[in-house]
């Protein structure tokens, strides 16, 4: 996905003077081949995350369209005071590429998760929450960066992430991604947890449950229509995303079920407000939150 | 307008008056009439809780109108105590929280190098504020770059918002600080017009800093280094007591 990203952002830099990319001394295999074509549009500000967006943010006041990129605790948390002001209070121009959604660098332990990001960044207002599901969702939504008037924040995976869909698939900032239909129950992911959607979609049709399910690529500005037409329907509603349970795409759906004056079957797949305490891998740590599994049957017949 | 609306950091405003006034009708390449023009030289008050000041000579400059200096800090203002870019023309960034202005004035100066773009670049930042490691991070990163477009003014008046600043952290050596990063460093009485325009018309080959000594609550006697000034706000008497000091020093 991050390469998929850079290629965009070097195509786009070649006929558009405004893109500029800003790291805290992160990129190494991969930024190298936009530092050398763009040297110019290309700094390093060592290893200084505040300094990194408030440079971006004055690059931005100048009419440059800067995209910074590091893993995401690095774009989010530790500089979230610049990203308050110089960024969101300010509505300046400037992407956050952030790596490793979830639990992607597994057995670096906590620190390198991002399980508190999707919380955080919603709550700034101004700010534009993407969060893209596989490479053609995080093409489609780069590819309307250029041009977005507002901050952005990019949850991005790390490397080889499967193509889910096939190409031609509308992605739009805002709009969810309808991948599969069915009337039993819906199933809702965010960010890197599609491909585990889809295989729990395809395992549920063996089950004889014909489930919808919708990606959610932005979850800020939400896409309350698409969860409004479900809940109108009756359908049973699980959200499935490696985030902690407070105030990630589960926390958003509560709220429109909430609001919608009905209620439907529901329930939330997350990182059950935990720390990482083992060791192991992303797939590895998901089996130890229990993010992996979920009896489908239990939850249609009792709602729980 | 701390009296009127009883607000705070009438002494940080004393502090850096002379330095306003000097940038904003001597130094500064800038319009009123057009305050967005592309090649602008740009004036970031990192210190942004002296707003009032700005403010003051903003609108004494012409870029806006000077009733709005009695909408400062009140219930339906247009002036707020922080600075907010969309207030009124002039502003150049929002700010409140300190030790961000030096790292977005950077990136400035960079964008202005890169497009080849005249604009000059000044920040004025707080002592009490270069206790924030963010700022030696832009400090670091413009030495580095050589950003002969830049220009740092530390409003070096001893006092922060809790204790004399070199009691709270020791930075007696303010200016070596600056030097040993590798800025093209100069200090100055800060309340002396004619050294400072010197030191500002001085050549640089990367980033300038002028360390600038002030006196907190400068022209007024009751509140010349006194801490208490960083948040009180004048009563009727003091006020009047302080605007007939500040006129016959004029």
């Amino acid at each position: 996905m991050r390469n998929t990203v850079i290629n965009c952002l070097m195509e786009r830099a070649r006929i558009d003077d405004r893109i500029f990319l800003v790291t805290p001394d992160v990129g190494f295999s991969v930024l190298e081949k936009f530092r050398c074509e763009f040297p110019d549009r290309f700094l390093n500000v060592g290893i200084a995350e505040q300094n990194a967006i408030g440079v971006a943010a004055g690059l931005a006041l100048s009419g440059y369209i800067p995209y910074v990129y590091s893993m995401v605790p690095f774009v989010t948390m530790r500089c979230f005071e610049q990203v308050r002001i110089d960024v969101a209070y300010m509505k300046t121009n400037v992407r956050l590429l952030g790596l490793g959604a979830g639990l992607t660098y597994g057995p670096q332990g906590a620190s390198h998760h991002s399980i508190e990001d999707i919380a955080i960044m919603r709550a700034l207002p101004n700010m534009t929450v993407c969060c893209p599901g596989d490479p053609i969702e995080a093409r489609e939504l780069i590819g309307q960066s250029y041009d977005y008037e507002g901050p952005i924040y990019f949850r991005l995976g790390k490397n080889n992430e499967p193509v889910i869909h096939p190409e031609g698939t509308e992605v739009r900032i805002g709009k969810a991604v309808r991948v599969a239909e069915g009337a039993d129950l819906a199933l809702i992911t965010t960010s890197n947890m599609l491909e585990q959607g889809m295989r729990w979609v395809g395992d549920w049709a063996n089950e004889g449950l014909q489930a919808t399910l919708l990606s959610m690529p932005t979850i800020k500005p939400f896409d309350h229509g698409a969860v409004l037409e479900l809940i109108e329907n009756g359908i049973p509603i699980i959200t499935l995303e490696e985030h902690n349970i407070i105030g990630g795409l589960g926390s958003v759906v509560a709220e429109v079920i909430a609001e919608s004056g009905k209620g439907v079957k529901f329930k939330r797949i997350a990182i059950p407000d935990a720390y990482v305490h083992d060791v192991g891998s992303q797939k590895f740590l998901r089996g130890i939150f229990h993010i992996d599994s979920f009896d489908v049957l239990s939850f249609i017949r009792r709602g729980i | 307008m701390k009296h009127y609306s009883y607000s705070s950091h009438a002494g940080t405003c004393l502090s850096i008056a002379d330095i306003l006034y000097l940038l904003y009708f001597k130094v500064l390449n800038i319009d009123p009439a057009d305050p967005k023009k592309v090649d602008r030289d740009k004036f970031i008050l990192s210190k942004a809780h002296g707003s009032a000041a700005l403010y003051a000579t903003l609108a004494e400059r012409g870029f806006f109108p000077k009733d709005h200096l009695d909408k400062f800090y009140i219930d339906g203002g247009v002036l707020p105590g922080h600075l907010a870019i969309d207030s009124v023309p002039g502003i150049e960034i929002s700010a409140g929280s300190l030790g961000h202005g030096l790292s977005i004035g950077v990136g400035m100066a960079v964008a202005n190098r890169r497009s080849q773009n005249p604009g000059r670049i000044y920040v004025l930042l707080g002592d009490g504020e270069c206790n924030e490691g963010s700022v030696w991070e832009a400090v670091m990163l413009a030495s580095t770059l050589q950003l002969a477009n830049l220009t740092a003014i530390v409003d070096y008046n001893k006092l922060q918002s809790f204790g004399r600043t070199n009691e709270v952290i020791n930075q007696k050596n303010m200016a070596d600080r600056w030097r040993c990063f590798g800025w093209e460093t100069y200090e100055v009485d800060g309340h002396n017009i004619d050294e400072l325009d010197n030191i500002f018309q001085l050549k640089q080959a990367g980033p300038k800093v002028v360390i600038a000594h002030t006196i907190k609550g400068k022209g007024v006697s009751f509140m010349e280094d006194r801490l208490e000034w960083h948040y009180k706000s004048p009563n009727d008497e003091q006020y009047l007591q302080a605007i007939k000091e500040l006129d016959e020093a004029q």
